[in-house]
């Protein structure tokens, strides 16, 4: 620290108390180097930084939440993960976390090729399509289904490449990922009870909270 | 149209804040500018450590007075809505260095500066044209000679917009070791040829002005001020959006409201004659031959092997890059590459796309977000000084 230069303090809270972010951060180790993408005002970014001193960067495709992430000092670049992952080198990172972002990728499978390319870990989280409130909404009204995950009509989501989990499962076989941790969590962020099922959890679980390698 | 103005401009008898290095420098044209002669301003105190310096880069047109009454022009500091107590560059706890480039006009070494043979010998006239071609790269080792004699060993930042910014760059790849953090705002790795064109009609505009005398006009006593006000007005255009022109002028008339195609002017002529004869007044056209030079030579990617990536390959310094949106001299598109280039080195990179309509002059203006990104990101670099 500079003499005679106030640090930027973090007064108090961190920018969220999002428990599934909560998650994601334990996931990590600390003094790791780290690449969130899709990361907002830096939220994440926040904890990991100041709670486990790694070195971190964000990428984020809204501007004004890009603006707002550098202004509290996190290194945020605005970029679109579809074309941007590309300008990374191999391995330059040990985690790439993209926290409920993958649904709204224009292609999911080559952003995740690309998380594991430039990281040596990939953590994901999305929200579980299998989740029953899910499937008795669209069995029950035959309508598209609006939870509180998924909250907005069809028309204006960007949400465009949903999956459940047991679906994130198979694409992990399907492209040789090695799932080194998987948890089912509810929306509010809490490990549900029954994440050692999977069959469960792809019923019970609100959102898929995955730890990849490549195989 | 700018009057002719007499040599005496008004810079002369001014003395501006210089050091003197009777070593010299080695330019990377081959020649030693000898002695080198850096002019410079400091704001704010040098702590103990020695880690509070920042290093602003002033543009083409720029100077040494950032924060502080211009003593020629007595016009307000170019940067004193960003630099000084309470701001983002804070000079109540930075140390802020500005240095006038080489090949400029206030004070450093340059075309109106008195020549020197190799052993640093007085000629007895100006420089003028035979002034050696300078390099942005030339410009930074000016400067670092001028933080040795400052006693800096590290900047905790160098920030600057347009050539300021590739000064920044060149500082960046040039003393990884010297450099904790870069903000290069509105710029980009080399000109592009629309750069280098608008440049182009600049230098043209002083060459045919009947004052220029082959750039010998000291020895008539007067200055190319048609040529050079010319060369101001063009390149102000590209510093404005049609967007900030529109805003500011739109079609208003001077002389009233109808159009009579006599010795009407529209707002927009007289706002840039103006700007051309209010340059003259404080700027050199050799200077500014020179300086534009350097901007156009100026390619990173060439200077290392093709690659802007190479230039920063395990840099350990963090960047923040700025861009405009309705800039469209150093528009977005090549502050993205900067991004690229140093996603491909895995630096530590910010970047911010600020949405304004002023154009590329909007990095010298009141644009809050821009405060908001370089505080927010100076603040952030000093909790990981080290």
């Amino acid at each position: 620290m500079p003499e005679g230069l106030a640090p930027a303090p973090r007064t108090g809270r961190p920018l969220s108390d999002r428990l599934d972010l909560r998650l994601i951060a334990e996931m990590v180790e600390p003094r790791a180097r780290v690449l969130d993408i899709g990361c907002g005002d830096g939220a994440l970014l926040d904890i990991l930084v100041h709670e486990k001193d790694v070195d971190g960067r964000g990428i984020e495709i809204d501007m004004a939440l890009v603006t707002a992430a550098v202004a509290h000092g996190l290194p945020v670049i605005h970029a679109d993960a579809d074309t941007d992952l590309a300008f990374y080198p191999d391995a330059a990172f040990d985690y790439v976390i993209l926290s409920r972002t993958l649904q709204a990728t224009e292609r999911p499978r080559e952003v995740l090729a690309q998380m594991l390319r430039i990281g040596r870990r990939a953590i994901v989280s999305f929200p579980n399509f299998g989740h029953w409130q899910v499937r008795a909404r669209l069995l029950l009204t035959g309508r598209m289904p609006r939870t509180k995950a998924l909250d907005r009509a069809w028309y204006d989501t960007p949400n465009i490449h949903l999956c459940t989990i047991s679906d994130f499962f198979a694409l992990c076989e399907a492209d040789g990922y090695r799932v080194e941790r998987w948890l089912g969590v509810d929306e509010a962020g809490r490990k549900t009870p029954w994440r050692r099922n999977r069959r469960l959890a792809n019923l019970f679980a609100e959102q898929g909270l995955f730890l990849l390698t490549r195989g | 149209m700018a009057e002719t103005v007499r040599a005496s401009l008004a810079t002369a008898g001014i003395t501006h804040q210089r050091v003197v290095f009777p070593e010299g420098l080695a330019l990377d044209c081959g020649a030693v500018l000898k002695p080198l002669v850096v002019a410079y301003r400091t704001y704010g105190r040098l702590n103990d450590a020695k880690s509070n310096a920042i290093l602003i880069c002033h543009a083409l047109t720029g100077d040494q007075y950032v924060a502080e009454t211009h003593p020629v022009t007595s016009k307000p500091g170019w940067w004193e809505i960003m630099v000084g107590p309470g701001l983002p560059v804070d000079t109540e706890r930075f140390f802020v260095i500005c240095a006038n480039v080489l090949g400029g006009c206030m004070g450093s070494s340059g075309p109106r500066e008195e020549m020197t043979d190799a052993e640093g010998r007085p000629q007895g006239r100006p420089w003028g044209m035979q002034f050696p071609p300078v390099t942005i790269r030339d410009m930074v080792r000016a400067q670092a000679k001028l933080l040795d004699h400052l006693g800096v060993p590290k900047l905790f930042s160098v920030l600057g917009g347009s050539m300021g910014g590739m000064q920044v760059l060149e500082w960046a790849a040039l003393y990884p070791e010297r450099v904790f953090s870069a903000i290069p705002i509105a710029t980009a790795t080399h000109h592009s040829a629309q750069n280098i064109a608008f440049h182009e009609i600049g230098r043209q505009a002083i060459n045919a002005d009947p004052d220029f005398h082959g750039g010998e006009y000291w020895r008539h006593g007067v200055v190319p001020a048609r040529g050079l006000a010319v060369a101001r007005m063009t390149a102000h255009i590209t510093y404005l959006s049609e967007e900030a022109l529109t805003r500011k002028f739109g079609r208003r008339l001077r002389t009233g409201p109808m159009l009579t195609f006599s010795n009407d002017l529209f707002e927009v002529e007289s706002y840039l004659q103006y700007q051309g004869s209010s340059f003259v007044q404080r700027f050199d056209a050799n200077s500014y031959l020179t300086i534009t030079r350097a901007m156009d030579y100026f390619d990173l990617a060439a200077e290392h092997g093709g690659s802007v990536a190479a230039a920063f390959r395990n840099t350990p310094v963090r960047f923040c890059v700025i861009s405009f949106s309705s800039d469209w001299l150093f528009p977005t598109a090549m502050s993205r590459e900067i991004v690229r280039a140093l996603n491909a080195a895995a630096a530590n990179v910010s970047f911010v796309e600020i949405t304004s309509d002023k154009g590329h002059d909007a990095f010298l203006l009141d644009e809050p977000d821009l405060f908001r990104t370089v505080s927010g990101f100076l603040a952030g670099a000093a909790e990981r000084w080290r």
